[in-house]
């Protein structure tokens, strides 16, 4: 018996060769690869010196946008005297203590929210009651001695949040009831379902937006005006609906019928069916893919600067254009904006691999 | 009370309150926006399209002036969109295509290396590529005055590239069906051989006739010397380059971050389609004593398209939309200029209904390209 356990051991052993020829193998097995191996390697070290250089050696630390013009390096005081507004945008510089509260509080909650086990009913209503009101009164204030701050003041990191998050918030609903409608066995609503997510998804981003800026307050009676930041928030609902729908249709397609069927069977209303039996196991599908969805909402809300919203990509580039610094700190800013878009879009994605190994199901 | 739970009678109730709902909600928006715009004395319907433009488009893929219509303009918009999608398509197809493949790598330095590439496009938004790329052409190179001529007639300086260009005195046509007729009897000449070999096994793949037939008539037409060519070379004014081929940096930020937004996705499309043929179909392929090129040529692409055709055309499709981002840095495309025509006319509805609809119509018709092609290399059911 134990000759017939040690064998695929030994086996296993004899297959695996010493680490130090596996590393040989990897990186210089043949001619070829060790020509690759040389210039990859000279890419990377190349890119380490250029950005080290850059970053630390050639760069300014201390001192004015002069000093900054002299040198090639990064220019750290344009991003330490910028810090500030591109983050906040215009908020009122004396209150800015409370978008900063708020953003700390928004990620924090975020952080908790990611980690599965406390999913369920308390969550989503700590999000509702206590979370979301929280977050508002901090930024718009008006009550408890918070001096009330308009939207229109509202910029910079927060704002960016604002829309991915309440975009989602609000298009997740909405995509679940267009892909039921979509999936419908009413003729009238299939075909009102599929028109609006073919036409949302078949046209750019920024046309939806356009339409919202522009052509929305031609629809609007007289007198009725819509503040900019909640057009462009129901613009961005609207295109994120569309696709979410298209992800969920997704995963109501890979319930088999007989779950549908079944629960027909048993004399359940179809919403009960839909909501009890189908959309729990179609929406745990794509979970993941959603995930993804929302990295790719985040970033689209970079657009909203074309309208002229002041979003994290639009304080970052006007503080660009400040006379002080023109020119001189276009890739420090941009840089900047990039490592933080970076930071949140790679920890989302690492978040998506993480749930869809916790499933352990794949996603289309 | 029967009749409320008669199913039938119920689903007929439901759609008739769906339809009646959006007929209404479309009746109150026409009546309010007519009523609006009448106050506004802004004129309605499609007449602006024939009105001269009055404007300069500074790309332009196809003619124009500005004593031209507003028509025009549009579809020179068009032309632009087009333009710079289809080549950012074509680059982007390239370089991911070869970034998939290195992802794959047994090495670990170039696939990490690729991976890296990939994280970084994906992880950054596109917008902000696009102004860096264009605030980087508008930084590093010097302005019109001091242009660069690093060669006679070409000019780089932040006003873009400026090269000699070429002008057809005469034979352009006759050059044209040359390559039409060369290209169809290369065509004819593969697909002949190529039966042959099927029936008997023999012969070899026809490439070489089927490259003298397409280069014979081409040839042909220029030795007959009907073929006539001059070149105009730009020259350096006091404030702007004139005459010549100009590819300004507008054109040139967009395609970049486009093409380089594309290949990141391909690369990973390109990677999962390769990873999803089974290793059973490699081993079976050499098993059979076809090479690896063969292998992967004849084997393994054919299998892996199958993964990735479909993501692959949502993926061209997000291009030509994303294209649109084209505003921000000042590239004419339709969206670009469809907002100049919607500042000069104030028909709002009427532009935003054209460029949609636009977008819509092509985007169908890149989607129909792409399922002809996708029921092509489909697995076929016996």
């Amino acid at each position: 018996m134990s000759d017939a356990q040690a064998l695929p051991a030994a086996a296993e052993k004899v297959a695996r060769p010493p680490r130090r020829s596996r590393w040989r193998e990897a990186y210089f097995g043949t001619p070829g690869n060790a020509v690759v191996t040389l210039i990859s390697g000279a890419v990377i070290l190349l890119l380490a010196k250029l950005a080290i250089g850059w970053l630390f050696v050639d760069a300014v630390f201390d001192g004015s946008s002069e000093d900054c013009k002299q040198s090639s390096g990064a220019c750290w005081p344009f991003l330490a005297g910028k810090l500030r507004y591109m983050l906040f945008g215009f908020y009122p510089f004396e209150e800015q203590w409370r978008p900063l509260t708020a953003l700390i509080l928004f990620i924090g909650s975020c952080a908790l929210s990611m980690v599965p086990r406390l999913w369920g009913r308390g969550l989503l209503l700590a999000w509702a009651l206590v979370i979301l009101p929280l977050l508002y009164v901090l930024m718009a204030g008006g009550v408890f001695g918070l001096t009330a701050v308009p939207t229109s003041k509202w910029g910079g990191l927060p704002l960016s949040f604002t829309l991915s998050f309440v975009g989602l918030a609000f298009a997740l609903p909405l995509g679940i009831g267009l892909a039921l409608a979509r999936a419908s066995e009413l003729p009238v609503i299939r075909v009102l379902g599929t028109g609006f997510i073919e036409i949302v998804r078949g046209v750019p981003l920024i046309s939806i937006l356009f339409m919202a800026a522009v052509m929305l307050p031609l629809f609007m009676p007289d007198g009725v005006t819509i503040d900019k930041l909640l057009r462009a928030q129901v613009a961005i609902i609207l295109f994120a609906a569309a696709y979410i729908a298209e992800v969920v249709r997704g995963g109501l397609q890979d319930v088999p019928k007989g779950q549908f069927e079944a629960g027909r069977s048993l004399g359940l209303h179809y919403w009960l069916v839909m909501f009890k039996i189908v959309l729990p196991q179609a929406l745990k599908k794509v979970i993941p893919a959603l995930v993804g969805l929302f990295i790719a909402f985040f970033q689209d809300t970079t657009l909203v600067t074309i309208i002229g919203l002041l979003d994290f990509l639009d304080t970052v580039r006007t503080a660009l254009r400040d006379p002080e610094w023109q020119g001189i700190a276009v890739l420090e800013g941009y840089a900047f904006a990039a490592a933080v878009y970076f930071l949140f879009s790679a920890v989302m994605g690492a978040y998506s691999r993480f749930l869809e190994r916790h499933f352990n199901t794949s996603y289309r | 009370m029967l009749f409320l739970n008669d199913a039938r009678f119920r689903a007929a109730f439901y759609q008739f309150v769906a339809i009646s709902a959006v007929l209404l909600a479309g009746w109150a928006m026409y009546s309010t926006a007519s009523a609006n715009l009448a106050k506004q004395d802004i004129a309605t319907g499609f007449g602006f399209l024939s009105r001269q433009a009055g404007f300069e488009i500074s790309e332009t893929a196809i003619a124009f002036q500005s004593t031209d219509s507003v028509g025009r303009a549009i579809l020179v918009g068009i032309a632009n969109t087009v333009k710079v999608s289809f080549l950012a398509v074509l680059f982007g197809t390239v370089i991911g295509l070869f970034v998939g493949i290195g992802r794959l790598s047994t090495n670990p330095l170039l696939s990490r290396l690729m991976l890296a590439y990939v994280e970084v496009l994906r992880n950054v938004p596109l917008l902000l590529y696009l102004l860096l790329w264009y605030s980087l052409i508008i930084l590093v190179f010097p302005p019109v005055k001091q242009a660069i001529q690093f060669l006679p007639g070409f000019f780089l300086s932040n006003s873009g590239l400026a090269v000699p260009a070429m002008q057809w005195q005469s034979g352009f046509y006759a050059l044209l069906g040359a390559v039409a007729v060369g290209v169809a009897a290369a065509f004819i000449a593969h697909a002949i051989s190529r039966r042959r070999r099927i029936a008997s096994g023999r012969g070899g793949s026809g490439w070489a006739m089927a490259a003298t037939l397409f280069l014979l008539p081409i040839v042909a037409v220029w030795a007959s010397g009907q073929v006539a060519v001059t070149w105009e070379a730009p020259e350096l004014g006091r404030f702007r380059l004139t005459g010549g081929l100009h590819i300004r940096p507008e054109f040139v930020a967009l395609l970049f971050g486009l093409a380089l937004n594309l290949s990141a996705s391909v690369a990973e499309i390109v990677r999962g389609g390769i990873q999803a043929v089974n290793r059973g179909q490699w081993e079976a392929a050499m098993a059979l004593g076809l090479s690896r090129s063969l292998a992967l040529r004849l084997v393994v692409l054919p299998q892996a398209l199958r993964v990735i055709v479909p993501p692959l055309t949502n993926n061209y499709l997000s291009v030509f939309k994303n294209s649109s981002l084209a505003i921000a840095i000042g590239y004419p495309d339709l969206v670009m200029v469809s907002n100049t025509v919607m500042n000069q006319t104030g028909q709002a509805i009427e532009t935003i209904a054209i460029f949609m609809g636009v977008y819509l119509g092509l985007s169908v018709l890149i989607s129909v390209f792409m399922n002809w092609y996708n029921a092509r290399v489909a697995l076929k059911e016996r």
